[in-house]
């Protein structure tokens, strides 16, 4: 076999192995399982077209998932982002307020909060949050990427992952939180 | 029981977590772990947070995605 396929063909057997790894993120970057199994498929075609492109010794699951949300913005993303991007409702800061910056009972519903969590409600309330928030602690939260490594993958500044990802907890946390007369 | 607030507590707490703090910043967060209970706690906190979202997000990829994925090869088994 000739080195350029021996080449491409070790790229497609590493790119296999980290499916798994990749879908991940996918799942919670896309909105559902359908879109991100679509997406996941579109990302490998593109990136077993364009394998030349990937320098060898780089991480590969970051430049894959960097194919993954260009083409995730690509799908009509950008004209969704002005609505998404509204800031929360003043409730939902009362209710974070509560939990983060309370007093004597803070720890409690924290721990509620944590109690409370399970796989259907985590998955529900990333898919609620914003997507300019939800990519950022998705990658950093599940993908655990570094902010460089998630500056990188999205293409904004570390800052901006820094400050999104502060917000995306946060909105993360008040979904998540016991209903206001479960706290009283 | 009350607490000061302290933004930079919080801030440096955030980043401290994440693996994101330098040499000597992780030791200035590590030593205010030490004599602050409430710092202490709201880092167990988050480190469970952390932890729970990710054990509840995962979600195994299907087999007939993999099998998906694997007849984009250059050259398919």
């Amino acid at each position: 076999m000739a080195s350029e396929a021996r080449n491409r063909v070790r790229f497609e057997e590493e790119a296999l192995e980290l499916a798994d790894q990749v879908y991940q993120v996918a799942r919670h970057i896309a909105g559902s399982r359908d879109e991100a199994e679509d997406l996941m498929q579109e990302t490998y075609a593109r990136a077993f077209r364009s394998w030349r492109s990937y320098e060898p010794g780089t991480n590969m699951r970051a430049w894959f998932l960097r194919i993954l949300t260009n083409l995730n913005i690509d799908h009509g993303r950008k004209k969704q982002r002005q609505p998404q991007t509204e800031p929360l409702e003043e409730g939902d800061y009362y209710l974070y307020n509560r939990i983060e910056h309370g007093t004597a009972d803070d720890r409690e519903s924290e721990e509620r909060l944590l109690e409370r969590m399970s796989q259907a409600n985590v998955v529900a309330a990333l898919a609620e949050i914003p997507h300019d928030f939800r990519d950022v602690t998705v990658l950093v939260d599940i993908g655990e990427f570094s902010y460089q490594e998630a500056a990188q993958i999205l293409g904004i500044p570390v800052g901006t992952v820094m400050s999104r990802l502060h917000r995306a907890r946060r909105m993360l946390k008040t979904k998540l939180a016991p209903a206001p007369e479960e706290l009283a | 029981m009350t607490r000061p607030h302290c933004e930079k507590c919080e801030e440096l707490l955030q980043l401290y977590v994440d693996g994101e703090l330098d040499e000597g910043d992780a030791h200035t967060a590590e030593a205010h772990l030490d004599r602050c209970g409430y710092c202490r706690s709201r880092y167990r906190l988050e480190r469970r947070f952390r932890a729970v979202l990710r054990q509840f997000a995962a979600e195994p990829i299907s087999d007939e995605l993999r099998q998906r994925l694997s007849s984009l090869r250059s050259m398919p088994r």
